[in-house]
């Protein structure tokens, strides 16, 4: 889809706002410079590749630990970071989405970080930022949450980098999911063997086989022989009544308990994007548990994330300041 | 591809540039879909109405202009059973003179306006009204459907009554649902003791649940908010039930669906009342040109499948579908700016719905008389007006059509005030180089 919108015609990233069409081979780069950010641990943590950049969170939905890892990747590379929690209330009182980026781009930005809750908000705000302001996809609606796989790979190909032999399953609400789609991608490009997609039928969006995944409405079929379990979180307060009868009745069928584990691979990893709800999707012990890697995804988020924005911003990035050079 | 040398000429209705003019047009192929003729000759038509239709120019007959129709087309002016104007109440998009204007231009000389505009055409003092504002416009001829219910809002029957006497030709809820079947079924029990067709766009409300996108693969990868084929197939049955109660007329405007076309077909087979129109763009575009997030190809109900466009070709090119029309929404461009889900869905497509009624023909989908029977007599017979014919005696609301002329559709060179068209710089083979309208 659109490649051209996130990559320019040397084939670096400007933006990204999806992992759909990324080549392998800048995909399997950014993990390898997340892995001299993740495990540089000789000096300080800091590296000056964006000094003097200026680099905007702009959450359209509420958040603190995506935008905390995006703040703590930006101050890392010594950009200067701004966060801005914008409610929807306040673009209601007549200003357009237009009009609060072009507001803020004209403070010299040269990076946002958007949230927002609309599927293709990320595409909106590339098509309309200044030429070298660079878009950030920290989440758009159910579509893309481009940083999450990213980590998520990350987390996986440390572990296990042998992704042609890989079977993953995706377990939960796939349906409102941005994380699923774009690990669904993700994986794919990176040739694993097998996805599948874990739910009740209300949670699976229709036609996803078409995205490359084999779906499965019960966990111990959709289980048997993976070698890593991402689950999704599901949104209580959304889906009780409406989708699902019960948060119970969903554990009861869908929830990851030791029992269940123990009958996994011995080596399988367990995988959450966070926040978790204990008790429902995963038992408090399996989310620490030896094969949980759920903290380490939250360690590598900060590092993916760095990585990103040093390519997009970076010394052989593009940015504000490359096209004010042109 | 050039653009057309000229601007399509209009020539002002009656009411602002009497008298008629007498004009004479010879050697053109001449598409009359009543008479179902396809012939070459000459056609003259005099104070608004058609007086000659024959092989030969007439003898001794005298006309103001004489024009030489060789390699063109004069066929009815079409009739567009949906067509928003945005006035009154949403004049920031269109106004009714610049829309009926781009309308004539475009070769449509009629259409009719649902009842959604603000306010709700649900009194007879909101028909004056638009009638007025309509007649100043000075474009195409502008009938319009008085609300079912009392503001739209499904919980009360309008006075369908002094709606007709005012000159509604239809009524209708808009695209706002009548959740309340037995509301439903009061309001066609009593208009069609009224002799009124009830104007339907079947989208049960809870299925589209908001949605934005046809439920399938692309809206699943785009994650856009889907609406089920369910959404019209529900809808459909639910009036079709009431119908075959009620025995009342109802008209399906712009079904989406090949589920939909296979329930107004079994129910036209059983012999229900029931007739259907489509949007021209559902006839051309699928799920797949929101690529992109792409919120030109927004619209409402939404583009589906390959497989859906192509049965409502079929159905199309099988009359069971006797109505191709517009469904016409300009929008002012902040419309469009937007996330797809947040942006207003709808196409200003007054101006390619004779050229993609032509497109069909140029795919070999409908001969060229067919698709002038699904732009004005299928469409004048489901609002019960005159039109479509061009016998001698017959209205003269033409268009003259060159077929073949290429041009590239320019959003800047559009006449409507909406410049949201998803076939922006595309090709075109044909358009309407004149239209007339005749006496009304």
């Amino acid at each position: 889809m659109n490649p051209g919108l996130q990559i320019d015609a040397d084939g670096r990233l400007r933006h990204l706002l999806t992992i759909e069409g990324l080549p392998r081979a800048l995909l399997l780069e950014i993990l390898d410079r997340a892995e001299h950010y993740a495990f540089d641990r000789a000096g300080d943590k800091k590296h000056a590749v964006l000094h003097g950049r200026t680099v905007v969170n702009l959450f359209f939905e509420a958040s603190t630990r995506t935008r905390t890892t995006f703040e703590l990747a930006a101050k890392r590379l010594a950009a200067d970071v701004v966060n801005l929690q914008v409610s929807s209330s306040s673009t209601s009182k007549g200003e357009t989405l237009l009009d609060t980026l072009k507001t803020i781009e004209a403070m010299q930005v040269d990076m946002f970080v958007i949230r927002h809750e609309s599927s293709g908000a990320a595409h909106f705000f590339a098509r309309h930022a200044a030429p070298g302001v660079a878009i950030l996809n920290a989440g758009d609606g159910r579509h893309a949450h481009p940083t999450q796989a990213l980590l998520d790979m990350f987390t996986i190909r440390r572990h296990k980098p042998d992704f042609a032999s890989l079977r993953v399953a995706i377990v939960g609400d796939m349906l409102h999911s941005r994380v699923a789609r774009s690990d669904i991608h993700a994986l794919r490009i990176l040739g694993a063997r097998e996805i599948r997609v874990v739910a009740p039928r209300p949670l699976v969006p229709a036609g996803i086989e078409q995205m490359g995944v084999t779906v499965y409405n019960q966990l111990e079929a959709g289980l048997d022989g993976v070698d890593a379990v991402i689950l999704l979180r599901l949104q209580k307060e959304r889906m009780i009544g409406a989708f699902l009868p019960s948060p119970g009745e969903f554990h009861r069928d869908f929830g990851l308990s030791r029992e269940r584990l123990e009958r996994l691979k011995p080596d399988v990893l367990i995988m959450h994007p966070g926040p978790i709800n204990r008790g429902v999707e995963i038992e408090g012990d399996v989310a620490y548990g030896e094969r949980s890697v759920i903290l380490e995804q939250v360690a590598h988020g900060v590092a993916v994330r760095m990585a990103v924005m040093a390519m997009i911003l970076g010394e052989t990035g593009g940015g504000r300041r490359e096209a004010q050079a042109q | 591809m050039k653009e057309p040398s000229a601007e399509p000429a209009v020539t002002p209705p009656a009411s602002r540039l009497p008298p008629l003019p007498a004009v004479l047009i010879k050697n053109v192929r001449l598409l009359d879909p009543v008479a179902d003729t396809d012939t070459t000759g000459c056609l003259g038509f005099r104070d608004g109405r058609i007086d000659y239709h024959g092989p030969a120019a007439p003898k001794g007959a005298r006309y103001d202009e004489t024009i030489d129709g060789s390699g063109l087309w004069l066929m009815p002016g079409a009739v567009d059973l949906c067509a928003r104007m945005r006035e009154p109440g949403h004049t920031q998009k269109a106004t009714m003179r610049s829309e009926s204007t781009a309308a004539l231009a475009a070769g449509i000389t009629a259409l009719c306006l649902p009842p959604d505009t603000r306010p709700v055409i649900d009194n007879t003092a909101v028909v004056v009204r638009v009638n007025r504002i309509a007649k100043a416009a000075g474009g195409a001829y502008v009938y319009m459907l008085g609300a079912l219910t009392r503001g739209l809002e499904g919980d009360a029957l309008s006075e369908m009554s002094a709606l007709k006497q005012a000159g509604c030709v239809g009524v209708g809820n808009g695209l706002a649902p009548v959740a309340n079947t037995l509301i439903a079924r009061r309001a066609l029990e009593y208009a069609s003791s009224l002799g009124i067709t009830v104007h339907v766009v079947p989208l049960d409300p809870a299925l589209a649940n908001g949605g934005c996108a046809h439920e399938g693969a692309v809206a699943t990868r785009l994650g856009l908010p889907p609406i089920p084929v369910s959404a019209e197939a529900v809808a459909m049955r639910q009036w079709i039930s009431l119908v075959e109660d009620t025995g009342a007329r109802v008209h399906f405007g712009r079904l989406s669906s090949a589920r939909g076309v296979a329930l107004l077909e079994s129910a036209q087979a059983r012999g229900l009342p029931v007739t259907a129109d489509v949007a021209a763009h559902q006839l051309f575009l699928t799920d797949e040109d929101l690529d992109g997030f792409n919120a030109m190809a927004h619209v409402l109900p939404p583009l589906r499948t390959a497989q859906d466009r192509d049965a409502l070709r079929a159905a199309v090119r099988a009359g069971s579908i006797g109505a191709i029309c517009s469904d016409h929404q300009p929008h002012e461009a902040d419309a469009k700016i937007n996330p797809l889900p947040m942006t207003e869905p709808g196409i200003s497509s007054l101006e390619t719905l004779l050229p993609l009624a032509l497109r069909l023909v140029h795919e070999g989908v409908l001969t060229p008389l067919q698709a002038a029977a699904r732009l004005a007599p299928g469409p004048a017979a489901v609002l019960g007006v005159e039109a479509g014919s061009l016998g001698p005696g017959a209205r003269a609301d033409l268009v003259l059509v060159d077929p073949a002329l290429e041009w590239q559709l320019d959003p800047s060179a559009m006449r409507s005030r909406g410049r949201n068209t998803p076939f922006a710089r595309q090709n075109f083979a044909g358009r309407a180089v004149r239209t007339w309208l005749g006496a009304h």
